[in-house]
């Protein structure tokens, strides 16, 4: 048990419409391992986001379990980062002031908030707008600043939803080294959805394909490439090997459910 | 030829919307007033049965402010709006935010504040004289209801649509409830609280004449129903142009309090 980081068990989850329950997650079960970087793809509406959600203590699950650290989640907590879609800035704060707003909540001296603030600013290279309004922003730079906002509270896990997704494809291949470089420093365990096979190949140990209808795990795929990754890893066979069979099982999966 | 200036690197100062709109803005504004004064004086000359000409209106209104009546009724007048209005915003935010915050608070209070809004403030009036007397007590009260009727639907409006990510994002980073409120809720719903607030203080003008019909011995609105029995239709512009005048000076400052308050909006 000492190394599952994040273990999902036995999870179910649906939502009541109109006359209907509608499942949006059958019976997920995944471990994710301390320090480990696992991606997760599938078709829209397949219920990624709400297993995230999950995790980071924002929903509640209809049926089983999440543990972490093997405890049972109680609602949100600042020992996981969550990046949302829709960066989620507060946006009468300053870029500052938004990446000190968790760093407030936590029993620290002003001097180190402000120097951990000032250290998150500096990673993700918004220290020349480090006083501007989030409306003053491009996506990428708000996107930037709430990854900062994430990494101040030093959590041991990042919950990443989407987090590229709105951005151009220089911005996002640059934010993902920075983002692996960051990993490989100091070793958080991260849940990371895209909807970007290659994203999800290049950054992950092992990717998590899911099906919908019910929402659940069709597919888990080991990535065995070594960190750093760079763009001659991206190049490679192995990578396009990998990255066939994580597409194929994405856009040509088999409409029943493989029974777990 | 070609003369080609390079620009200078944008500084990131907004600075700019704020330089060009007054100067031609204003230009339009006074056209506009010099317009409308013309078309005032041509309609009096023109013989529109007993209708008063600016002039005749400054000349009164001169006259008003010397003996001390305008005065002394813009300061009831004031007195009685502002009371309203302070009184009645101060108790709409907490409630608006109650009923935005606590669905028990919104059952109990929504059916009331969703009935009394329908009634126009001119129909409580005659209650209001029966149960609190000829006093300034109706009048504020009557004021009181409308501006805190009007805000309290704005405030809890944007209590109800704050974004639940930007909740989330601070619940996750370690909020509290307390905290949630205080550093998200709170400055995300000012844009609506100080709408609210605009939309309640023009309530509180249009109340005031209705209010003032209760056995006022002072006030614009009283002046003016003095004027209504004499024919004094100069009195009653004065009356008219003073409130306009009033109303739109504390908007203006409303609108300030905004611009500084919620500069951080993205404007589309
Ligand atoms: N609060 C809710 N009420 C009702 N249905 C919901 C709710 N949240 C999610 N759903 C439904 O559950 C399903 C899964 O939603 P979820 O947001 O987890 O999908 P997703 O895989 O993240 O999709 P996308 O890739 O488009 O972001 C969707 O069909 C959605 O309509
Ligand atoms: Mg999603």
């Amino acid at each position: 048990m000492n190394s599952k980081k994040i273990s999902f068990q036995g999870v179910s989850k649906s939502f009541a419409l109109k006359d209907t329950e509608f499942a949006a997650l059958s019976d997920v079960s995944l471990d994710i391992a301390d320090r480990e970087f696992v991606t997760v793809v599938g078709p829209s509406g397949c219920g990624k986001s709400t297993l995230m959600g999950m995790a980071a203590g924002l929903v509640e699950p209809g049926t089983g379990q999440i543990l972490i650290d093997g405890r049972p989640v109680a609602g949100p907590g600042p020992d996981r980062g969550v990046i949302f879609q829709q960066y989620a800035l507060f946006p009468w704060l300053t870029v500052r002031k938004n990446v000190e707003f968790g760093l407030k909540l936590s029993p620290i001296s002003p001097e180190e908030r402000r120097e951990r603030a000032q250290r998150a600013i500096e990673l993700v290279g918004l220290t020349d707008f480090a006083d501007a309004l989030p409306k003053t922003l491009s996506g990428g730079m708000k996107q930037r600043c709430a990854i900062a906002r994430a990494y101040a509270v030093n959590p041991e896990v990042l919950l990443m939803d989407e987090p590229f997704g709105a951005l151009d494809a220089l911005t996002r291949v640059q934010l993902q080294d920075q983002l692996l470089r960051t990993w490989s420093q100091e070793r958080r365990t991260v849940m990371f959805i895209t909807h970007d096979v290659d994203e999800a190949v290049y950054l992950a140990n092992r990717v998590v394909v899911m099906a919908a209808r019910p929402g659940r795990i069709y597919k888990v795929i080991d990535v065995d490439l070594p960190y750093p990754r760079t763009e001659e890893i991206r190049l490679s066979p192995e990578f396009g090997r990998i990255r066939n069979e994580v597409w194929h099982s994405v856009y040509h999966q088999a409409p029943a459910a493989p029974v777990a | 030829m070609t003369a080609v200036t390079v620009p200078d690197t944008p500084t990131p100062t907004p600075e700019r919307r704020r330089t060009r709109r007054p100067v031609r803005g204003i230009g339009l504004n006074v056209i506009a007033v010099v317009l409308g004064l013309g078309i005032w004086t041509l309609l009096s000359r023109s013989g529109i049965q007993g209708l008063s000409g600016p002039v005749e209106v400054a000349v009164r209104g001169a006259e008003l402010i010397a003996d001390g009546t305008l005065p002394a009724d813009i300061l009831a007048s004031l007195r009685r709006v502002f009371t309203g209005f302070a009184l009645g915003t101060a108790l709409a935010v907490p409630v608006g935010f109650l009923m935005g915050w606590y669905g028990t608070a919104r059952g109990l209070i929504e059916p009331y504040v969703q009935f009394f809004r329908t009634i126009p403030p001119l129909a409580i009036i005659p209650l209001a004289i029966l149960l609190m007397g000829i006093g300034e007590t109706p009048k504020v009260f009557v004021i009181f209801l409308a501006a805190f009727l009007s805000s309290v639907v704005a405030t809890f409006q944007g209590v109800m649509d704050v974004d639940k990510t930007l909740i989330n994002a601070a619940r996750v980073l370690g909020a509290s409830d307390r905290v949630i409120f205080l550093k998200v809720v709170v400055p995300a719903s000012t844009p609506f609280i100080i709408v609210g607030m605009r939309i309640g203080l023009g309530a509180a003008w249009g109340t005031l004449v209705a209010a003032e019909l209760i056995a006022a011995q002072e006030g614009l609105g009283y002046r003016m129903q003095q004027a209504q029995l004499y024919y004094d239709l100069p009195t009653i512009f004065v009356g008219l142009i003073s409130i306009g005048v009033l109303g739109l000076a504390m908007d203006r400052l409303l609108l300030l309090a905004e611009r500084r308050l919620t500069g951080w909006q993205e404007r589309r």
